[in-house]
């Protein structure tokens, strides 16, 4: 009993670390670029995953996620970068509150009438990526200790229990002006790109894991300094010589 | 233009536009940095450094480009 409780509760926690990062990018992208297309993705990447875990089933931890996470972190990284720039440029110009969160040019959100297929990608990307994670841990866990209904349990409990908390978070998440949200996901992406790409080319972060929010204040920081040059820059002031 | 080219321009199309977006020099030096860091690696010194790095400096010329193109 004592063996079960252990491994669905190291299940649990483990895989929400990951799960955290799933509902971020999905949270983020939804509010930013609109809900359908985003859930839409966000169901895909849950169909490939059951196809996946039922075709593969225990043979799973085999795969090599090395490849998968270079190749999704370089992806997210160059894309959350472009948003990332142009959300330093837009607080710079036009403060917390943008205009209206009206831009003739580059509107954030998507407004026609198909798919999006800018969120479709990255809430799938998101959700395959670190639902094989989860999937990794489960099948790591459960089989090494033979619990694997437990693991099942504690996995699946993690992603149900932060996406709930994600879903609850959406309606605040939405208050917050269009270009700071388009600012903070793609710091977000950024993040989880060099993280990911990093970790896919086999090299270890000093700290495992606790290198993202260390990643997250430096994006944070060089996003503050580089508004406050632009804004300076914008009002014709120079450095002090 | 008939239905197979039409989609597979409409996918390139697509995947230029998410990858390199407006500015191909950042992207490019991601893919470069991701180069240099796997040369790194292999040669046993520590790597993970050089992307942040190249983020923070890419950005910064990336955004001093375009404030310049602004009118």
């Amino acid at each position: 009993m004592t063996g079960l409780w252990a491994v669905l509760i190291t299940t649990f926690l483990a895989s929400a670390v990951e799960a955290i990062e799933m509902v971020t990018i999905v949270v983020g992208v939804g509010a930013t670029r609109g809900w359908r297309s985003t859930l839409i993705g966000a169901a895909s990447g849950f169909g490939v995953l059951a196809v996946v875990v039922v075709v593969l089933g225990a043979a799973l931890s085999q795969v090599p996620i090395g490849p998968l996470r270079l190749i999704v972190g370089a992806l997210l990284l160059t894309f959350g970068l472009q948003w990332f720039r142009k959300g330093i440029m837009r607080v710079a110009a036009r403060g917390l509150a943008g205009i209206g969160g009206q831009d003739p040019h580059e509107a954030a959100e998507w407004t026609g009438p198909g798919m999006d297929w800018t969120a479709w990608f990255l809430a799938f990307k998101g959700v395959v990526l670190e639902g094989l994670e989860v999937a990794f841990i489960v099948v790591t866990f459960g089989a090494g200790a033979n619990q694997l209904a437990a693991a099942v349990v504690g996995g699946v409990g993690a992603i149900i229990v932060v996406g709930g908390i994600g879903l609850a978070l959406h309606q605040t998440v939405r208050r917050i002006p269009r270009s700071l949200l388009q600012l903070i996901v793609g710091i977000l992406l950024s993040t989880f790109g060099t993280f990911w790409a990093i970790e896919g080319l086999g090299i270890d972060w000093p700290g495992g894991d606790a290198a993202i929010p260390v990643l997250l204040l430096l994006y944070v920081a060089t996003a503050l300094t580089y508004i406050t040059l632009e804004r300076n820059r914008a009002l014709g002031l120079r450095p002090a010589a | 233009m008939p239905p197979p080219f039409s989609w597979i321009v409409a996918v390139a199309r697509f995947l230029y536009d998410f990858i390199v977006g407006d500015d191909w020099t950042v992207a490019a030096a991601i893919v470069i940095g991701l180069i240099l860091s796997a040369i790194l690696n292999v040669n046993h010194i520590a790597a993970w450094w050089l992307i942040p790095v190249i983020v923070v400096v890419m950005l910064g010329v990336s955004l001093r480009r375009a404030s310049r193109r602004l009118p």
